[in-house]
């Protein structure tokens, strides 16, 4: 059922090498192809929209959950709504993700609309890849919008990642922080050529002691474009702190515009942006060990995006 | 063996091109450590950087064994030998200690635990952290000179690197050359200031306004030291100025 591109696919936005171990579905062309539960996790087709509900009992430890979305039609407009419930004191990893292969002229787009509902005390670990390749003019879009509600006690981490071959995104995710709830967010960008995206991120704090640290760090080369907008309200004592880290080149356009907001005098915020062009600093030390202007570069931007 | 030959720099500053070296002349032997030494701008960092290819001589030569590297850049010169620590170090945002040892290292095996030993940090808490904004200055210069001690080099530049190191590690570095001096046959240059470093010396270079001042040996520049004045020969009859108004009487 899964081609040798399928398996490309698959391999660069879940690191799947093969079937995943644990629950999973596998989305291709707008269906569900292959699924699997597990004794804690069940996968149930929504019956009034495409998507899936994914149900983690509570005390579920350990165990993981992949939900890649492949795409090699062109001219293809997926949309789909999954919701997770993730039961309290259980501690899980998903691993979500998209790649579009687009042969033809013709747009591909995948817009996935994510909703999680964290139980309290759960963690939750939350990986999302996104890649596009094919040697058509066509154009990839991928628009997701991610929602998540974290409960009291809730831990949840984000790794955010585009790093190749998306023409088009606009990311939009919203998170509301209960009661001693905790987030990370590690968000990594690439874009050249003349792609585009825009990531908008917002934090409520609405719970006491409940925090948030948001790392979004980005590449902008060529032509391309990149909007920030990252925003954290407190509304409660609480913590957070936004790192904005942009590397710009070539003849791209970068604004990272950040918003803090305190409804409440015991919030602790903190806004860090920053967009420069890579430090000749950095680039002068790695020639005197021996690598080319080039080499020095590429080992920069990669440590960068680690 | 490296060579000067004539060497003047040109660079170019707030008041347009400075002449920041004047027919620099030098001859570096292997398996020797030169020290070199004299008052702050005289042009120490600029004969480094010079050696290391950051700076493009507008007069002269430069000659490694022989072979002439004048117009090499910086990386063909390093991947011929030579090897520069730099004054002010960079960071590296998402690049790790054992990452830059590596990229020094290139294909050589190398144990990162005794390099970083040898410049006095621990392997375990450094090895895998990213030199970024958490490190301090001194941790910074040790580093650096990490960097160093993993490649197989020729000719080793140190710019200060005793600065922003603590007095008790300072013991260590010294013991570092020594270590590298009496393992290798690099030539090594060191650039400084400091007593102890001067004492490791085969070879004293005074550099001044852009000038090679002398080429003597330590005990000469040991006992000269303590009377050598960095600032103005007319502090005594300095006018000044007064607020914003300088007013200098040469």
């Amino acid at each position: 059922m899964l081609t040798a591109l399928d398996k490309k696919l698959l391999v660069e936005v879940a690191d799947i090498h093969d079937i995943p171990q644990g629950a999973y579905n596998i989305r291709k062309n707008g269906e569900g192809i292959i699924r699997n539960n597990s004794a804690n996790i069940e996968i149930i087709s929504k019956k009034d929209k495409p998507g899936i509900d994914i149900l983690i009992k509570p005390g579920t430890k350990n165990e993981s959950v992949h939900i890649p979305v492949i795409i090699s039609e062109e001219g293809l407009n997926d949309i789909v709504y999954n919701t997770f419930k993730i039961g309290t004191n259980s501690d899980v990893l998903i691993v979500a993700g998209c790649g579009i292969h687009n042969g033809g002229s013709e747009k591909t787009q995948h817009d996935g609309v994510h909703e999680f509902f964290v139980g309290k005390g759960a963690h939750m670990r939350y990986i999302e890849k996104h890649y596009g390749e094919g040697k058509g003019d066509g154009e990839r879009v991928l628009n997701p919008k991610t929602i998540i509600h974290v409960e009291e006690d809730g831990v949840v981490e984000l790794e955010m990642d585009q790093i190749k071959g998306v023409d088009y995104t606009i990311r939009d995710t919203y998170i509301k922080l209960y009661r001693n709830a905790r987030l990370i967010v590690n968000e990594k960008l690439l874009t050249y050529l003349d792609q585009s995206a825009e990531s908008k991120i917002v934090v409520e704090l609405l719970g006491e002691d409940a925090s948030a640290q948001i790392i979004s760090r980005s590449v902008a080369k060529d032509d391309s474009k990149q909007v920030f907008y990252l925003s954290l309200k407190g509304h409660s004592k609480c913590r957070g702190h936004i790192q904005c880290d942009s590397i710009i080149m070539d003849r791209a356009k970068v604004s990272a515009i950040p918003e803090i907001v305190a409804h409440h005098s015991g919030a602790q915020l903190i806004h860090e942006a920053a967009i420069g062009k890579i430090a000749s600093d950095q680039i002068t030390k790695l020639m005197t060990l021996g690598l080319s202007g080039e080499e020095a570069e590429e080992t920069i931007l990669q440590g960068f995006l680690g | 063996m490296l060579e000067l030959i004539n060497i003047d720099v040109e660079l170019e500053g707030d008041n347009g091109w400075d002449k920041v070296l004047n027919d620099i002349n030098l001859s570096l032997e292997r398996n020797k450590i030169y020290v070199m030494t004299g008052p702050n701008g005289g042009g120490k960092s600029s004969i480094a950087k010079t050696i290391m290819g950051i700076h493009k001589p507008s007069r002269g030569k430069i000659l490694i064994d022989g072979i002439d590297i004048t117009d090499m850049s910086i990386s063909e010169r390093a991947r011929r030998g030579i090897g520069y620590a730099f004054q002010t170090p960079a960071r590296f945002k998402g690049l790790k200690v054992k990452d830059l040892l590596n990229l020094a290292a290139g294909e050589r095996e190398i144990d990162h635990c005794e390099i970083l030993y040898n410049v006095g940090l621990c392997a375990q808490d450094y090895l895998d952290r990213e030199i970024n904004s958490t490190f301090s200055g001194g941790e910074l210069k040790r580093i650096e000179i990490a960097s160093l001690l993993a490649r197989q080099i020729k000719v080793a530049l140190f710019d200060e690197p005793e600065a922003g190191i603590d007095l008790w590690s300072f013991q260590r570095l010294t013991e570092t050359f020594i270590n590298l001096h009496q393992k290798s046959d690099t030539t090594l240059v060191i650039i400084s200031h400091q007593e102890r470093i001067l004492r490791l010396a085969d070879v004293v270079i005074m550099v001044e306004n852009g000038r090679i001042s002398e080429i003597t040996n330590k005990d000469k520049i040991l006992e000269e030291i303590s009377q050598l004045d960095t600032g103005c020969e007319h502090r005594d009859n300095c006018g000044k100025g007064v607020m914003e108004y300088a007013d200098c009487i040469r």
